[in-house]
Protein backbone atom coordinates (compact mmCIF):
# COMPACT_ATOMS: atom_id res chain seq x y z
CA UNK A 1 0.00 0.00 0.00
CA UNK A 2 2.89 2.35 0.78
CA UNK A 3 4.29 1.93 -2.70
CA UNK A 4 1.10 3.10 -4.41
CA UNK A 5 1.90 6.86 -4.60
CA UNK A 6 5.37 6.04 -5.96
CA UNK A 7 3.87 3.77 -8.61
CA UNK A 8 1.35 6.44 -9.48
CA UNK A 9 4.18 8.89 -9.87
CA UNK A 10 6.01 6.50 -12.18
CA UNK A 11 2.87 6.01 -14.22
CA UNK A 12 2.37 9.77 -14.66
CA UNK A 13 2.40 10.44 -18.36
CA UNK A 14 5.54 12.11 -19.65
CA UNK A 15 4.99 15.74 -20.59
CA UNK A 16 4.17 15.77 -24.26
CA UNK A 17 5.45 18.26 -26.76
CA UNK A 18 4.16 18.72 -30.27
CA UNK A 19 6.28 17.43 -33.17
CA UNK A 20 9.06 19.94 -33.64
CA UNK A 21 8.00 22.73 -35.97
CA UNK A 22 10.32 23.80 -38.80
CA UNK A 23 12.62 26.71 -37.95
CA UNK A 24 11.21 28.70 -40.88
CA UNK A 25 7.41 29.08 -40.56
CA UNK A 26 5.82 26.72 -43.12
CA UNK A 27 3.30 29.17 -44.50
CA UNK A 28 2.62 32.85 -44.26
CA UNK A 29 1.11 35.53 -46.46
CA UNK A 30 4.35 36.39 -48.23
CA UNK A 31 5.14 32.70 -48.80
CA UNK A 32 1.72 32.11 -50.36
CA UNK A 33 2.06 35.23 -52.51
CA UNK A 34 5.47 34.02 -53.68
CA UNK A 35 3.99 30.64 -54.59
CA UNK A 36 1.30 32.38 -56.69
CA UNK A 37 3.90 34.59 -58.41
CA UNK A 38 6.05 31.54 -59.20
CA UNK A 39 3.03 29.60 -60.50
CA UNK A 40 1.97 32.50 -62.77
CA UNK A 41 5.49 33.10 -64.09
CA UNK A 42 6.05 29.37 -64.63
CA UNK A 43 2.76 29.17 -66.53
CA UNK A 44 3.64 32.14 -68.75
CA UNK A 45 7.21 30.96 -69.35
CA UNK A 46 6.13 27.41 -70.19
CA UNK A 47 3.34 28.69 -72.43
CA UNK A 48 5.78 30.96 -74.25
CA UNK A 49 8.32 28.18 -74.54
CA UNK A 50 5.73 25.81 -76.01
CA UNK A 51 4.32 28.45 -78.38
CA UNK A 52 7.76 29.52 -79.59
CA UNK A 53 8.90 25.94 -80.19
CA UNK A 54 5.63 25.35 -82.11
CA UNK A 55 6.13 28.44 -84.28
CA UNK A 56 9.76 27.53 -84.93
CA UNK A 57 8.76 24.03 -85.99
CA UNK A 58 6.07 25.44 -88.30
CA UNK A 59 8.49 27.95 -89.83
CA UNK A 60 11.05 25.20 -90.38
CA UNK A 61 8.44 22.99 -92.06
CA UNK A 62 7.36 25.79 -94.45
CA UNK A 63 10.93 26.22 -95.47
CA UNK A 64 11.68 22.55 -95.80
CA UNK A 65 8.54 21.64 -97.75
CA UNK A 66 9.10 24.21 -100.48
CA UNK A 67 12.84 23.79 -100.80
CA UNK A 68 12.64 20.01 -101.09
CA UNK A 69 11.45 20.17 -104.74
CA UNK A 70 12.34 21.86 -108.01
CA UNK A 71 10.21 21.93 -111.17
CA UNK A 72 11.15 21.60 -114.83
CA UNK A 73 8.60 23.19 -117.09
CA UNK A 74 8.54 22.26 -120.79
CA UNK A 75 6.62 24.48 -123.15
CA UNK A 76 4.92 22.74 -126.08
CA UNK A 77 6.39 23.17 -129.49
CA UNK A 78 5.41 21.70 -132.87
CA UNK A 79 8.84 20.21 -133.37
CA UNK A 80 8.95 18.74 -129.87
CA UNK A 81 7.99 15.23 -128.85
CA UNK A 82 6.64 16.19 -125.44
CA UNK A 83 6.73 12.74 -123.84
CA UNK A 84 10.33 12.13 -124.97
CA UNK A 85 11.34 15.62 -123.83
CA UNK A 86 9.77 15.02 -120.41
CA UNK A 87 11.69 11.74 -120.03
CA UNK A 88 14.93 13.34 -121.25
CA UNK A 89 14.53 16.27 -118.87
CA UNK A 90 13.92 13.94 -115.92
CA UNK A 91 16.84 11.68 -116.80
CA UNK A 92 19.13 14.64 -117.30
CA UNK A 93 18.16 16.19 -113.98
CA UNK A 94 18.69 12.93 -112.16
CA UNK A 95 22.27 12.71 -113.43
CA UNK A 96 23.13 15.64 -111.13
CA UNK A 97 24.27 14.87 -107.60
CA UNK A 98 21.84 16.21 -105.02
CA UNK A 99 18.75 14.98 -106.85
CA UNK A 100 16.77 12.10 -105.40
CA UNK A 101 13.74 11.35 -107.46
CA UNK A 102 11.97 12.65 -110.55
CA UNK A 103 8.30 12.44 -111.37
CA UNK A 104 6.58 13.48 -114.55
CA UNK A 105 3.24 15.13 -113.94
CA UNK A 106 1.16 13.02 -116.33
CA UNK A 107 -1.59 14.31 -118.57
CA UNK A 108 -4.36 13.44 -116.17
CA UNK A 109 -2.63 15.18 -113.28
CA UNK A 110 -1.94 18.23 -115.47
CA UNK A 111 -5.61 18.34 -116.46
CA UNK A 112 -6.55 18.14 -112.77
CA UNK A 113 -4.22 21.05 -112.04
CA UNK A 114 -5.96 23.16 -114.69
CA UNK A 115 -9.44 21.99 -113.82
CA UNK A 116 -10.28 24.94 -111.54
CA UNK A 117 -9.63 27.36 -114.42
CA UNK A 118 -10.50 25.46 -117.55
CA UNK A 119 -13.12 23.02 -116.31
CA UNK A 120 -13.47 19.24 -116.71
CA UNK A 121 -12.91 17.17 -119.86
CA UNK A 122 -9.95 19.20 -121.02
CA UNK A 123 -8.10 17.90 -124.08
CA UNK A 124 -4.47 18.87 -123.58
CA UNK A 125 -3.63 18.32 -127.26
CA UNK A 126 -5.85 21.23 -128.22
CA UNK A 127 -4.11 23.67 -125.92
CA UNK A 128 -0.42 24.63 -125.72
CA UNK A 129 -0.23 23.65 -122.06
CA UNK A 130 3.27 23.32 -120.58
CA UNK A 131 4.08 20.03 -118.84
CA UNK A 132 5.95 19.59 -115.59
CA UNK A 133 8.60 17.33 -114.15
CA UNK A 134 8.92 17.46 -110.36
CA UNK A 135 12.41 16.63 -109.07
CA UNK A 136 12.93 15.90 -105.40
CA UNK A 137 16.26 17.15 -104.16
CA UNK A 138 18.41 16.76 -101.07
CA UNK A 139 17.77 20.12 -99.36
CA UNK A 140 20.99 19.83 -97.37
CA UNK A 141 23.12 19.18 -100.44
CA UNK A 142 21.23 20.72 -103.40
CA UNK A 143 22.39 20.19 -106.98
CA UNK A 144 24.14 22.90 -109.00
CA UNK A 145 21.04 24.70 -110.38
CA UNK A 146 23.01 26.87 -112.86
CA UNK A 147 24.70 23.85 -114.42
CA UNK A 148 21.41 21.97 -114.55
CA UNK A 149 19.70 24.93 -116.18
CA UNK A 150 22.45 25.22 -118.77
CA UNK A 151 22.42 21.50 -119.58
CA UNK A 152 18.64 21.51 -119.91
CA UNK A 153 18.52 24.52 -122.22
CA UNK A 154 21.21 22.95 -124.42
CA UNK A 155 19.34 19.67 -124.74
CA UNK A 156 15.73 20.91 -124.64
CA UNK A 157 15.51 24.63 -125.47
CA UNK A 158 11.82 24.67 -124.45
CA UNK A 159 12.65 23.56 -120.89
CA UNK A 160 12.66 26.01 -118.03
CA UNK A 161 14.00 25.14 -114.60
CA UNK A 162 12.19 26.66 -111.62
CA UNK A 163 14.28 26.07 -108.51
CA UNK A 164 11.76 27.95 -106.26
CA UNK A 165 14.75 29.92 -104.88
CA UNK A 166 12.85 33.22 -104.86
CA UNK A 167 10.09 31.69 -102.79
CA UNK A 168 12.46 29.69 -100.71
CA UNK A 169 14.56 32.75 -99.92
CA UNK A 170 11.49 34.74 -98.96
CA UNK A 171 10.15 31.94 -96.84
CA UNK A 172 13.53 31.37 -95.21
CA UNK A 173 13.71 35.07 -94.36
CA UNK A 174 10.17 34.99 -93.00
CA UNK A 175 10.74 31.79 -91.05
CA UNK A 176 13.97 33.12 -89.61
CA UNK A 177 12.31 36.38 -88.64
CA UNK A 178 9.46 34.48 -87.00
CA UNK A 179 11.92 32.27 -85.13
CA UNK A 180 13.95 35.29 -84.00
CA UNK A 181 10.85 37.11 -82.83
CA UNK A 182 9.86 33.97 -80.92
CA UNK A 183 13.30 33.70 -79.37
CA UNK A 184 13.16 37.38 -78.44
CA UNK A 185 9.79 36.95 -76.76
CA UNK A 186 11.10 33.87 -74.98
CA UNK A 187 14.15 35.77 -73.71
CA UNK A 188 11.96 38.65 -72.53
CA UNK A 189 9.52 36.36 -70.75
CA UNK A 190 12.35 34.35 -69.15
CA UNK A 191 14.11 37.56 -68.04
CA UNK A 192 10.85 38.83 -66.54
CA UNK A 193 10.41 35.46 -64.86
CA UNK A 194 13.95 35.49 -63.41
CA UNK A 195 13.62 39.04 -62.11
CA UNK A 196 10.13 38.48 -60.71
CA UNK A 197 11.11 35.26 -58.98
CA UNK A 198 14.32 36.79 -57.55
CA UNK A 199 12.59 39.90 -56.23
CA UNK A 200 9.55 38.02 -54.94
CA UNK A 201 11.86 35.61 -53.09
CA UNK A 202 13.82 38.48 -51.59
CA UNK A 203 10.56 40.18 -50.62
CA UNK A 204 9.29 37.03 -48.94
CA UNK A 205 12.62 36.67 -47.13
CA UNK A 206 12.67 40.23 -45.84
CA UNK A 207 9.75 39.35 -43.57
CA UNK A 208 11.92 36.65 -42.01
CA UNK A 209 14.95 38.77 -41.16
CA UNK A 210 14.25 38.54 -37.43
CA UNK A 211 14.46 34.73 -37.67
CA UNK A 212 17.84 34.96 -39.39
CA UNK A 213 19.08 37.32 -36.67
CA UNK A 214 17.89 35.16 -33.81
CA UNK A 215 19.39 32.02 -35.33
CA UNK A 216 22.66 33.85 -35.93
CA UNK A 217 22.78 35.14 -32.37
CA UNK A 218 22.02 31.79 -30.76
CA UNK A 219 25.08 30.39 -32.50
CA UNK A 220 23.79 29.00 -35.80
CA UNK A 221 26.38 28.91 -38.55
CA UNK A 222 25.57 30.81 -41.74
CA UNK A 223 25.40 27.57 -43.73
CA UNK A 224 22.84 26.09 -41.33
CA UNK A 225 20.59 29.16 -41.52
CA UNK A 226 20.89 29.26 -45.31
CA UNK A 227 20.04 25.55 -45.60
CA UNK A 228 16.91 25.96 -43.46
CA UNK A 229 15.64 28.79 -45.67
CA UNK A 230 16.71 26.98 -48.84
CA UNK A 231 14.62 23.93 -47.92
CA UNK A 232 11.62 26.12 -47.23
CA UNK A 233 11.87 28.09 -50.47
CA UNK A 234 12.59 24.96 -52.50
CA UNK A 235 9.24 23.54 -51.35
CA UNK A 236 7.41 26.78 -52.21
CA UNK A 237 9.02 27.04 -55.65
CA UNK A 238 8.46 23.38 -56.50
CA UNK A 239 4.78 23.69 -55.63
CA UNK A 240 4.40 26.96 -57.56
CA UNK A 241 6.38 25.94 -60.64
CA UNK A 242 4.74 22.52 -60.79
CA UNK A 243 1.29 24.14 -60.72
CA UNK A 244 2.23 26.65 -63.46
CA UNK A 245 4.07 24.10 -65.63
CA UNK A 246 1.35 21.48 -65.31
CA UNK A 247 -1.28 24.04 -66.25
CA UNK A 248 0.68 25.06 -69.36
CA UNK A 249 1.13 21.40 -70.35
CA UNK A 250 -2.60 20.90 -69.86
CA UNK A 251 -3.36 23.88 -72.12
CA UNK A 252 -1.24 22.33 -74.90
CA UNK A 253 -2.78 18.92 -74.36
CA UNK A 254 -6.32 20.37 -74.57
CA UNK A 255 -5.44 22.47 -77.64
CA UNK A 256 -3.92 19.40 -79.32
CA UNK A 257 -6.99 17.34 -78.45
CA UNK A 258 -9.30 20.04 -79.83
CA UNK A 259 -7.28 20.20 -83.03
CA UNK A 260 -7.32 16.42 -83.36
CA UNK A 261 -11.09 16.27 -82.91
CA UNK A 262 -11.89 19.14 -85.24
CA UNK A 263 -9.54 17.95 -87.99
CA UNK A 264 -10.46 19.19 -91.47
CA UNK A 265 -12.87 21.82 -90.16
CA UNK A 266 -12.26 25.40 -91.39
CA UNK A 267 -11.34 26.61 -87.86
CA UNK A 268 -8.81 23.87 -87.34
CA UNK A 269 -7.32 24.28 -90.83
CA UNK A 270 -6.88 27.98 -90.23
CA UNK A 271 -5.22 27.42 -86.87
CA UNK A 272 -2.97 24.73 -88.35
CA UNK A 273 -1.95 26.96 -91.25
CA UNK A 274 -1.06 29.80 -88.88
CA UNK A 275 0.43 28.04 -85.90
CA UNK A 276 1.08 24.47 -86.97
CA UNK A 277 -0.12 21.61 -84.85
CA UNK A 278 -0.65 22.25 -81.16
CA UNK A 279 1.37 19.24 -80.13
CA UNK A 280 4.57 20.38 -78.42
CA UNK A 281 6.08 16.89 -78.48
CA UNK A 282 8.42 15.32 -75.95
CA UNK A 283 10.89 18.19 -76.46
CA UNK A 284 8.24 20.72 -75.47
CA UNK A 285 7.28 18.80 -72.35
CA UNK A 286 10.97 18.40 -71.48
CA UNK A 287 11.32 22.18 -71.88
CA UNK A 288 8.40 22.70 -69.50
CA UNK A 289 10.04 20.37 -66.97
CA UNK A 290 13.37 22.20 -67.44
CA UNK A 291 11.63 25.56 -66.85
CA UNK A 292 10.19 24.21 -63.61
CA UNK A 293 13.63 23.04 -62.49
CA UNK A 294 15.19 26.38 -63.44
CA UNK A 295 12.58 28.25 -61.36
CA UNK A 296 13.09 25.93 -58.38
CA UNK A 297 16.87 26.36 -58.58
CA UNK A 298 16.56 30.09 -59.02
CA UNK A 299 14.34 30.48 -55.95
CA UNK A 300 16.52 28.23 -53.84
CA UNK A 301 19.75 29.96 -54.83
CA UNK A 302 18.21 33.41 -54.33
CA UNK A 303 17.07 32.36 -50.86
CA UNK A 304 20.56 31.06 -50.05
CA UNK A 305 22.37 34.16 -51.32
CA UNK A 306 19.92 36.53 -49.62
CA UNK A 307 20.29 34.75 -46.26
CA UNK A 308 24.08 34.70 -46.57
CA UNK A 309 24.03 38.37 -47.49
CA UNK A 310 21.79 39.21 -44.53
CA UNK A 311 24.20 37.45 -42.19
CA UNK A 312 27.12 39.19 -43.88
CA UNK A 313 25.32 42.52 -43.38
CA UNK A 314 24.78 41.75 -39.68
CA UNK A 315 28.48 41.03 -39.32
CA UNK A 316 29.40 44.13 -41.31
CA UNK A 317 27.33 46.25 -38.98
CA UNK A 318 29.34 44.62 -36.20
CA UNK A 319 32.55 45.94 -37.72
CA UNK A 320 31.14 49.38 -38.34
CA UNK A 321 29.92 51.15 -35.19
CA UNK A 322 28.55 53.95 -37.38
CA UNK A 323 25.77 51.54 -38.37
CA UNK A 324 23.47 50.24 -35.70
CA UNK A 325 20.56 49.27 -37.92
CA UNK A 326 19.52 45.68 -37.64
CA UNK A 327 21.24 45.12 -34.31
CA UNK A 328 19.36 43.63 -31.39
CA UNK A 329 18.60 46.05 -28.62
CA UNK A 330 20.88 44.57 -26.02
CA UNK B 1 38.02 34.95 -19.79
CA UNK B 2 37.16 38.43 -21.15
CA UNK B 3 39.70 41.18 -21.14
CA UNK B 4 39.10 44.82 -22.14
CA UNK B 5 42.04 47.19 -22.48
CA UNK B 6 41.62 50.91 -23.17
CA UNK B 7 38.51 50.19 -25.15
CA UNK B 8 36.72 53.14 -26.69
CA UNK B 9 33.75 53.27 -29.01
CA UNK B 10 32.05 56.01 -30.93
CA UNK B 11 29.13 55.82 -33.33
CA UNK B 12 30.13 57.50 -36.59
CA UNK B 13 31.65 60.89 -36.01
CA UNK B 14 29.87 61.38 -32.67
CA UNK B 15 31.46 61.57 -29.25
CA UNK B 16 32.83 58.44 -27.60
CA UNK B 17 30.04 56.58 -25.85
CA UNK B 18 32.55 54.32 -24.11
CA UNK B 19 35.92 55.60 -23.00
CA UNK B 20 39.08 53.87 -21.85
CA UNK B 21 37.42 50.77 -20.48
CA UNK B 22 39.91 48.42 -18.90
CA UNK B 23 38.59 45.44 -16.98
CA UNK B 24 38.41 41.68 -16.83
CA UNK B 25 35.52 39.31 -16.50
CA UNK B 26 37.07 36.32 -14.78
CA UNK B 27 35.76 32.80 -15.15
CA UNK B 28 32.99 31.87 -12.68
CA UNK B 29 32.57 35.54 -11.67
CA UNK B 30 29.25 37.25 -10.97
CA UNK B 31 28.72 40.95 -11.62
CA UNK B 32 26.07 43.55 -12.11
CA UNK B 33 26.42 46.19 -14.78
CA UNK B 34 24.53 49.31 -13.90
CA UNK B 35 24.39 52.99 -14.57
CA UNK B 36 21.98 55.67 -15.73
CA UNK B 37 20.14 55.40 -19.03
CA UNK B 38 22.35 56.35 -21.96
CA UNK B 39 25.53 55.55 -20.07
CA UNK B 40 26.48 52.87 -22.58
CA UNK B 41 25.31 49.64 -20.89
CA UNK B 42 23.71 48.30 -24.05
CA UNK B 43 26.79 49.14 -26.11
CA UNK B 44 29.04 47.41 -23.60
CA UNK B 45 26.83 44.30 -23.70
CA UNK B 46 27.04 44.35 -27.51
CA UNK B 47 30.81 44.46 -27.29
CA UNK B 48 30.77 41.54 -24.86
CA UNK B 49 28.47 39.60 -27.20
CA UNK B 50 30.73 40.19 -30.22
CA UNK B 51 28.03 42.06 -32.06
CA UNK B 52 30.13 45.23 -32.17
CA UNK B 53 33.80 45.98 -32.56
CA UNK B 54 35.46 48.82 -30.62
CA UNK B 55 36.82 51.84 -32.44
CA UNK B 56 39.97 51.57 -30.33
CA UNK B 57 41.51 49.35 -27.71
CA UNK B 58 41.80 45.60 -27.35
CA UNK B 59 39.18 43.03 -26.46
CA UNK B 60 40.17 39.45 -25.83
CA UNK B 61 37.32 36.96 -25.58
CA UNK B 62 38.13 33.39 -24.58
CA UNK B 63 41.79 34.28 -25.20
CA UNK B 64 41.13 35.45 -28.76
CA UNK B 65 41.58 39.00 -30.01
CA UNK B 66 38.14 39.81 -31.44
CA UNK B 67 39.58 42.16 -34.05
CA UNK B 68 41.27 39.25 -35.79
CA UNK B 69 38.63 36.53 -35.48
CA UNK B 70 37.37 35.44 -38.94
CA UNK B 71 33.62 35.86 -39.48
CA UNK B 72 32.98 32.16 -39.82
CA UNK B 73 34.40 31.50 -36.36
CA UNK B 74 32.04 33.92 -34.62
CA UNK B 75 29.14 31.42 -34.25
CA UNK B 76 31.46 29.02 -32.40
CA UNK B 77 32.43 31.75 -29.94
CA UNK B 78 28.83 32.92 -29.55
CA UNK B 79 27.85 29.38 -28.60
CA UNK B 80 29.91 29.86 -25.47
CA UNK B 81 27.94 32.98 -24.55
CA UNK B 82 24.28 33.00 -23.52
CA UNK B 83 22.37 36.22 -23.97
CA UNK B 84 19.02 37.44 -22.72
CA UNK B 85 17.82 40.24 -24.97
CA UNK B 86 15.83 43.04 -23.43
CA UNK B 87 13.13 42.50 -26.06
CA UNK B 88 13.33 38.69 -25.62
CA UNK B 89 13.65 37.90 -29.33
CA UNK B 90 11.53 34.77 -29.18
CA UNK B 91 10.30 33.32 -32.47
CA UNK B 92 6.52 33.61 -32.56
CA UNK B 93 5.88 30.48 -34.61
CA UNK B 94 7.77 28.22 -32.21
CA UNK B 95 6.40 27.02 -28.86
CA UNK B 96 8.11 27.91 -25.58
CA UNK B 97 9.75 24.48 -25.62
CA UNK B 98 10.99 24.91 -29.21
CA UNK B 99 12.29 28.43 -28.52
CA UNK B 100 14.25 27.25 -25.51
CA UNK B 101 15.59 24.24 -27.40
CA UNK B 102 16.64 26.40 -30.39
CA UNK B 103 20.33 26.83 -29.41
CA UNK B 104 20.66 23.04 -29.10
CA UNK B 105 18.83 22.48 -32.35
CA UNK B 106 21.11 24.79 -34.31
CA UNK B 107 24.07 22.90 -32.89
CA UNK B 108 22.70 19.82 -34.61
CA UNK B 109 21.80 17.90 -31.45
CA UNK B 110 19.22 15.14 -31.51
CA UNK B 111 15.94 16.17 -29.90
CA UNK B 112 15.75 13.03 -27.75
CA UNK B 113 19.08 13.94 -26.17
CA UNK B 114 17.84 17.28 -24.83
CA UNK B 115 14.07 17.02 -24.48
CA UNK B 116 14.11 16.10 -20.76
CA UNK B 117 16.66 18.86 -19.97
CA UNK B 118 14.60 21.52 -21.73
CA UNK B 119 11.41 20.45 -19.96
CA UNK B 120 13.20 20.41 -16.59
CA UNK B 121 14.59 23.89 -17.16
CA UNK B 122 11.17 25.19 -18.22
CA UNK B 123 9.67 23.76 -15.04
CA UNK B 124 12.45 25.39 -13.05
CA UNK B 125 11.65 28.83 -14.45
CA UNK B 126 7.97 28.27 -13.79
CA UNK B 127 6.89 27.55 -17.36
CA UNK B 128 6.19 23.84 -16.91
CA UNK B 129 2.56 24.36 -17.87
CA UNK B 130 3.37 26.63 -20.81
CA UNK B 131 5.58 24.26 -22.76
CA UNK B 132 3.36 24.05 -25.83
CA UNK B 133 2.27 27.68 -25.87
CA UNK B 134 3.32 30.16 -28.55
CA UNK B 135 5.04 33.41 -27.42
CA UNK B 136 2.20 35.77 -28.43
CA UNK B 137 0.07 34.06 -25.77
CA UNK B 138 2.72 34.42 -23.03
CA UNK B 139 2.77 37.34 -20.60
CA UNK B 140 5.79 39.68 -20.50
CA UNK B 141 7.18 37.88 -17.46
CA UNK B 142 6.72 34.49 -19.09
CA UNK B 143 8.50 35.66 -22.23
CA UNK B 144 11.30 36.96 -20.03
CA UNK B 145 11.67 33.57 -18.37
CA UNK B 146 11.56 31.76 -21.70
CA UNK B 147 14.31 34.06 -23.01
CA UNK B 148 16.39 33.37 -19.89
CA UNK B 149 15.86 29.62 -20.25
CA UNK B 150 16.99 29.80 -23.89
CA UNK B 151 20.17 31.60 -22.83
CA UNK B 152 20.91 29.02 -20.13
CA UNK B 153 20.00 25.81 -21.90
CA UNK B 154 23.47 25.02 -23.23
CA UNK B 155 25.29 25.94 -20.03
CA UNK B 156 27.21 28.90 -21.49
CA UNK B 157 30.58 29.93 -20.09
CA UNK B 158 29.37 33.51 -19.97
CA UNK B 159 25.81 34.70 -19.50
CA UNK B 160 24.83 38.24 -20.47
CA UNK B 161 21.41 39.42 -19.36
CA UNK B 162 19.89 42.81 -20.12
CA UNK B 163 17.33 43.78 -17.50
CA UNK B 164 16.36 40.15 -16.94
CA UNK B 165 13.98 40.96 -14.11
CA UNK B 166 12.41 44.01 -15.70
CA UNK B 167 9.07 42.36 -16.42
CA UNK B 168 8.60 40.08 -13.42
CA UNK B 169 7.28 40.55 -9.90
CA UNK B 170 9.74 40.61 -6.94
CA UNK B 171 9.27 36.95 -5.92
CA UNK B 172 9.92 35.82 -9.51
CA UNK B 173 12.86 38.25 -9.73
CA UNK B 174 14.35 36.61 -6.63
CA UNK B 175 13.76 33.20 -8.13
CA UNK B 176 15.45 34.17 -11.39
CA UNK B 177 18.34 35.70 -9.49
CA UNK B 178 18.82 32.46 -7.57
CA UNK B 179 18.75 30.66 -10.93
CA UNK B 180 21.58 32.88 -12.18
CA UNK B 181 23.51 32.29 -8.93
CA UNK B 182 23.01 28.54 -9.22
CA UNK B 183 24.31 28.69 -12.77
CA UNK B 184 27.26 30.76 -11.55
CA UNK B 185 28.00 28.14 -8.88
CA UNK B 186 28.10 25.56 -11.65
CA UNK B 187 30.83 27.56 -13.39
CA UNK B 188 29.20 30.20 -15.63
CA UNK B 189 30.37 33.80 -15.44
CA UNK B 190 27.33 36.10 -15.21
CA UNK B 191 26.91 39.76 -16.21
CA UNK B 192 23.50 41.23 -15.38
CA UNK B 193 22.72 44.70 -16.69
CA UNK B 194 20.07 46.21 -14.46
CA UNK B 195 18.66 49.34 -12.90
CA UNK B 196 17.08 47.39 -10.08
CA UNK B 197 18.91 48.39 -6.87
CA UNK B 198 16.88 46.01 -4.72
CA UNK B 199 17.97 43.13 -6.94
CA UNK B 200 21.62 44.15 -6.59
CA UNK B 201 21.26 44.46 -2.83
CA UNK B 202 20.30 40.82 -2.59
CA UNK B 203 23.71 39.60 -3.67
CA UNK B 204 27.12 40.57 -2.57
CA UNK B 205 28.58 40.77 -6.04
CA UNK B 206 30.90 42.90 -8.05
CA UNK B 207 29.27 46.07 -9.43
CA UNK B 208 30.35 47.67 -12.66
CA UNK B 209 28.94 51.18 -12.81
CA UNK B 210 28.97 52.97 -16.11
CA UNK B 211 28.65 56.70 -16.10
CA UNK B 212 29.20 59.03 -19.03
CA UNK B 213 31.05 56.31 -20.90
CA UNK B 214 33.46 55.53 -18.05
CA UNK B 215 33.47 52.46 -15.91
CA UNK B 216 33.95 52.20 -12.15
CA UNK B 217 34.22 48.80 -10.59
CA UNK B 218 33.32 48.04 -6.99
CA UNK B 219 34.52 44.61 -5.95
Amino acid sequence: MQQEPQERQQKRPEMRVRPTAPIVPPSNVSGNALMCVIAIMAFLACLTYGAVSMVRATAASWQSQISREITIQIKPDDKLDMEAALNDARDLALTFTGTRDGQIVDRAATARLLEPWLGEGLDLDELPVPRLVVITIDERDPPDFAAMRKALSEKIPQAFLDDHRTWVNRLVAMAETTAWIGTGVLILVFSAMVLTVVFATRGALSGNRHIIEVLHFVGAEAGFVATEFQKHFLKISLKGSFAGGALAALVFAIAGYWQGRSLATPESDQATALFGTFSVGPGGYLGIAATMIVIALLTTLTARFTVMRTIFEIDRIRSDPARTDGLPET
Amino acid sequence: MIHFENVGLRYGMGPEVLRDLTFDIPRRSFQFLTGPSGAGKSTLLRLLFLSLQPTRGLIRTFDRNIATIPREELPMLRRRIGIVFQDFRLLDHLTTYENVALPLRVRGKDELSYRADVIDLLKWVGLGERINVLPPVLSGGEKQRAAIARALIDRPELLLADEPTGNVDPPMARRLLSLFMELNRLGTAVVIATHDLSLMDQVDARRMILSQGRLDIYE
